[in-house]
C-alpha cells in the first residue's frame, strides 16, 4: 500500500524529539552559531533521549532496531530545530552506527555498549578530504596492508569533533575500494590539525587532520574480512542528510510564511501578493516533494530493497531543494533576511552545505 | 497503516494487463492518429470497453448504496472492489491505470469510454433514481462517454463567472438552457458519437454569482444542443475538444443534479461540489501527465544508453556529464511528482482531505513533466524533433496537463490560499 502516518511510536518519539528542538536547539541556534561552540548542557540533554542506543540491538546494550524510517522522522525534527547542534549530537553515531550495521560481531561486542551509556562519547569518523573534488568512492587516504597490520597515510578535512575525540573511524582506499578502519586518537602517527570553519553550522566544530603511517590491527577493519561495501553506507547517510535537509528547509519555510503574514507593505501583509504567496507554495511543495522521497528510500531500507538509487534521488534532489527553500526565505525577509538579527541567513549557509556533506551525518 | 511504499499486488497484477494494451494497442496508432487528428482510436476504444463497463458497474453499485444510505436505509457498505475493513484502492488503481495507459498515449487515452468527470460530478451528488437513469447506460451495450462543460469563452479559471443560463420552465417542468461552452473534452463523443451525456454548469441567477451556478445533465440528442466547433490543438489530437451550443437546450427537471436553491456559504453545495470534483480529477491529470514524463524519460535514457551514455547513482554531483545530470533531473522530477501524486490518490482512498496535496500534485506534475519532455527533445536533438520519434508528440501532449483541470498558476493559487489560511479576498 501507499500510506503515510507514523506508528503510534514513532508519533511519540517524534513529538519528543520535537519537543526537544524547539526547547533547546532553537533558542541556543544563534549563540552556538556566534560561538562557535555547543553548548554541552544541551547536547548532554539530547544525548539522553536515546536515539542512537534506539538503533542498536539489545544484546549489544541498545534497545532498538535500526528503522531508515524512524531515523528519517527524528532527523527532519532535530534539524528543524539547529542543523549545527544537531551535527555535534549526531556525531558519536558516525563512529557507531557503521559498526551496528556493518560491523563484525566482534566489533560490535566490542565498541557498541559503549555507546549505550549516559555520557556522550567521543567517537567521529574521517571520511572527507581536503580537496575541490571529492569522491568517497576514490579517496586519496590509502590502507595497505602490512603483515596483521594496516598502514594507513593521508589527509582528512571536516573531522567533527575530532579535537576530543578518542576513537576514529577512518576511511581509506585499499586497493581501489573505499574500506574503513577502527583508529584510537593515541595511535602514533594521528594527528588533530586545526579547527576548519565551514560557512555554516557552526555549532560543529570540525578540524582536519592527518594520518602518518598510522598502524592498526587487521582486526580493526569495519566488517573484518568482509569490509563494507561504502555504497551502501553512503545511502545511509544519503537518507540521512536528506532527511536533515527537509527540516532545515521547513524551518525557514515556516519562518518565511509567519513573516510574510505580519509584514505589511503598501498596505496589506505581503502574503496578500501572489509573488510572495506563490513562492511560499513552491516551497511548501518541494519540502513536501522531497519528505516522500526520502520515505521511499528509508521505507526500501528497512525492507531490505536496493535503496541506493532512492537514497541517491533523495539526496540530489534534497541538496537543491534546501538551498532554494532557504533562499527564499532570505528573499522572502528581503533586507531583514539578511540580518543577523533573523535567522534565516544561518539556515541559507546551511542550507548550502548538505551538498559536501555526505557521509557527515548517519542515523 | 504505517508509512509503506509499496505498489498492492493486485495493481501491479493489473497494471501488467494495462501495459500490454498501452504498448501492443496505443502505442502503434500514436503517430496515426495525431497525424488525422479527429479521427478515433477505435481498436482502444472497443478493446477496453468491457473493463470500463465492469468498472462503471463496481461504481454505479458503491454510489447506489451510498445513496440509498444517505437517505435512511442502512445498506451494507462498499462495492469498490474492497471488503468491510480493508482500505479502497479505487482511486490508486485508478491513478496507476491512467499513468500506464499515458505511457502508451496520452491522446488515446483520453478517449478512453467511461463517465469520466461527468460521472464524478454525477456521483457526489445524485439521487439514486439519477444515478439509475445517468449511470446505467455505462454500464451495457455500446461504449459510451460522459463529458464536463465549465469553460465559457469569458470565463476559464474564473469558474464562478459563467454565463450559461438555466431558467425554469413551470408548466413544462422543464429547465431551458442557453448559452455556449468551449473546451470539452470529449464533448463530441458523448453527444454526437453515443448515447451519452455532458455535465452542463449554468446560473439560475446570475446575481448570486457562485451561489447561482449549479450542474445539468444534458443527454445525448437533446434539440437545441449543437456542436459549433472542434477544436484543432497542439498535442493530444485523438481527443477531441469541442465547443458546444445551447440554443433553447429543454432538459427534465430532474436533470439538475441537486437542488435548485440558491444559497451562499455553508448550504452552496453547487460551486463547492464543482470544486470537490477537482480534488480527485486533479491527482488523474498528473497521473496522465506522469505517463507522458515517464515515456519521454524512458525512452531518452535507454537510447542515450545505447549511445553509451549510462546513468549512475553513487557518483557526486561534479562527475556527471551535463548528460547524465539532466537525465538525473528528469527522473527526480518525476518521482517527485508521482508521490505527491500517490499521496493525494492514497488520501482521496481513506476519504480524507486532500484539497492542498491534488493541486500540489497537479503543480509539480504539469510543471515537471512540461519541463522533462522538452529536455527529451533537446537531449536527443535533430532525431528528438522529428517526427520520425514520438518524443516531439509527447511535448506537445504533455503541455495539456498544466493547463487543463486549473493551470499550474491556479493550482498553485490554491496551494498559496491553503497553507496561508487565505480565503480569495485576501489572496487574489
Amino acid at each position: 500500500m501507499y500510506s503515510f502516518d507514523m506508528t503510534s511510536e514513532q508519533k511519540m518519539l517524534v513529538d519528543t524529539v520535537h519537543r526537544y528542538a524547539e526547547k533547546q536547539l532553537r533558542p541556543l541556534l544563534r549563540e552556538a552559531e556566534e560561538n562557535k561552540d555547543a553548548p554541552k548542557d544541551a547536547i548532554q540533554r539530547g544525548w539522553e533521549l536515546g536515539l542512537l542506543p534506539g538503533s542498536i540491538e539489545d544484546q549489544y546494550g541498545g534497545f532498538g532496531e535500526y528503522s531508515a524510517i524512524t531515523s528519517a522522522l527524528y532527523l527532519e525534527e532535530l534539524a528543524w530545530g539547529d542543523v549545527g547542534l544537531s551535527l555535534h549530537l549526531l556525531t558519536p553515531n558516525l563512529f557507531a552506527l557503521p559498526i551496528s550495521l556493518f560491523g563484525s560481531k566482534k566489533q560490535k561486542e566490542t565498541y557498541l555498549p559503549a555507546f549505550c551509556d549516559e555520557d556522550f562519547p567521543k567517537a567521529t569518523a574521517a571520511i572527507i578530504e581536503p580537496v575541490y573534488q571529492f569522491d568517497p568512492a576514490e579517496l586519496a587516504t590509502t590502507a595497505e596492508k602490512d603483515g596483521n597490520e594496516y598502514v594507513i597515510n593521508g589527509k582528512k578535512t571536516f573531522v567533527p569533533l575530532a579535537k576530543d575525540a578518542e576513537l576514529f573511524l577512518v576511511y581509506a582506499n585499499e586497493k581501489g575500494t573505499t574500506q574503513a578502519f577502527i583508529v584510537p586518537a593515541d595511535a602514533p602517527g594521528v594527528k588533530v590539525e586545526d579547527r576548519v570553519t565551514m560557512m555554516g553550522a557552526h555549532a560543529l566544530a570540525v578540524y582536519n587532520m592527518s594520518f602518518e603511517n598510522v598502524r592498526v590491527p587487521k582486526a580493526n577493519r569495519l566488517g573484518g574480512l568482509k569490509g563494507i561495501r561504502v555504497n551502501r553506507l553512503l545511502t545511509v547517510s544519503r537518507i540521512s542528510l536528506a532527511a536533515m535537509a527537509v527540516g532545515q528547509a521547513k524551518a525557514a519555510y515556516e519562518y518565511a510564511l509567519n513573516y510574510a503574514k505580519e509584514r505589511v507593505a503598501f498596505g496589506e501583509p505581503i502574503a496578500h501578493r501572489q509573488s510572495i504567496a506563490f513562492m511560499l507554495a513552491e516551497m511548501a511543495i518541494e519540502i513536501e516533494s522531497t519528505r516522500l522521497m526520502v520515505w521511499e528510500a528509508a521505507y526500501k531500507f528497512d525492507h531490505r530493497e536496493d535503496a541506493t538509487r532512492a537514497a541517491y534521488l533523495a539526496k540530489q534532489y534534497a541538496d537543491k531543494m534546501v538551498l532554494d527553500v532557504t533562499d527564499g526565505a532570505v528573499q522572502v525577509l528581503g533586507g531583514h533576511g539578511y540580518i543577523r538579527e533573523h535567522p534565516v541567513e544561518l539556515w541559507l549557509r546551511n542550507g548550502r552545505g548538505f551538498v559536501t556533506w555526505d557521509g557527515l551525518a548517519m542515523a | 497503516m504505517p508509512i509503506e511504499f509499496k505498489t498492492p499486488d493486485a495493481i501491479e497484477k493489473q497494471m501488467q494487463q494495462v501495459h500490454i494494451v498501452a504498448e501492443n494497442v496505443m502505442r502503434p496508432d500514436s503517430r496515426y492518429l495525431d497525424d488525422h487528428e479527429h479521427e478515433r482510436p477505435v481498436k482502444f476504444v472497443n478493446m477496453i470497453w468491457p473493463q470500463m463497463k465492469q468498472m462503471e458497474a463496481a461504481n454505479l453499485k458503491a454510489a447506489l448504496s451510498r445513496a440509498e444510505a444517505k437517505n435512511g436505509k442502512s445498506v451494507a457498505k462498499n462495492g469498490n472492489g474492497a471488503g468491510a475493513g480493508k482500505p479502497s484502492i479505487a482511486n490508486l488503481t485508478l491513478l496507476h491505470m491512467i499513468e500506464e495507459l499515458s505511457w502508451g498515449d496520452a491522446g488515446i487515452y483520453l478517449c478512453i469510454p467511461s463517465s469520466a468527470l461527468a460521472g464524478a460530478a454525477i456521483n457526489a451528488v445524485a439521487t439514486p433514481e439519477q444515478l439509475e437513469r445517468f449511470l446505467r447506460r455505462f454500464t451495457e451495450g455500446e461504449p459510451k462517454w460522459g463529458a464536463m462543460a465549465m469553460t465559457e469563452p469569458n470565463a476559464g479559471s474564473d469558474t464562478s463567472n459563467i454565463q450559461t443560463t438555466a431558467t425554469f420552465d413551470e408548466e413544462a417542468n422543464e429547465w431551458v438552457l442557453n448559452g455556449e461552452k468551449i473546451f470539452c473534452t470529449s464533448g463530441k463523443l458523448a453527444l454526437e458519437e453515443s448515447n451519452g451525456l455532458v455535465v452542463v454548469w449554468a446560473t439560475v441567477d446570475k446575481s448570486a454569482g457562485r451561489a447561482g451556478m449549479k450542474p445539468f445533465v444534458v443527454e445525448a440528442n437533446t434539440p437545441g444542443v449543437t456542436i459549433a466547433k472542434v477544436e484543432e490543438k497542439l498535442g493530444i489530437r485523438a481527443s477531441d475538444t469541442v465547443s458546444i451550443v445551447l440554443n433553447n437546450a429543454r432538459i427534465p427537471a430532474e436533470n439538475i443534479l441537486g437542488d435548485a436553491e440558491v444559497r451562499t456559504g455553508k448550504g452552496n453545495k453547487g460551486f463547492k461540489g464543482a470544486m470537490k470534483t477537482f480534488d480527485a480529477s486533479r491527482p488523474m491529470v498528473a497521473a496522465s501527465a506522469i505517463g507522458i514524463g515517464r515515456a519521454a524519460f524512458e525512452f531518452t535514457r535507454d537510447t542515450l544508453a545505447k549511445q553509451g551514455v549510462r546513468m549512475v547513482y553513487n557518483k557526486p554531483r561534479w562527475k556527471l556529464t551535463s548528460v547524465q545530470a539532466d537525465l538525473l533531473e528528469m527522473e527526480m522530477q518525476l518521482k517527485a511528482a508521482w508521490l505527491l501524486t500517490l499521496e493525494a490518490g492514497a488520501l482521496l482512498d481513506a476519504k480524507q482531505d486532500n484539497k492542498l496535496q491534488s493541486s500540489m500534485a497537479k503543480v509539480k506534475a504539469g510543471k515537471a513533466v512540461t519541463h522533462i519532455t522538452q529536455k527529451a527533445v533537446e537531449l536527443l536533438g535533430p532525431l528528438g524533433y522529428s517526427t520520425e520519434l514520438l518524443v516531439e508528440k509527447w511535448m506537445r501532449d504533455a503541455k495539456i496537463n498544466d493547463i487543463f483541470e486549473g493551470t499550474g498558476q491556479i493550482n498553485t493559487l490554491v496551494v498559496a490560499r491553503q497553507i496561508l489560511g487565505y480565503t480569495r479576498l485576501e489572496l487574489k
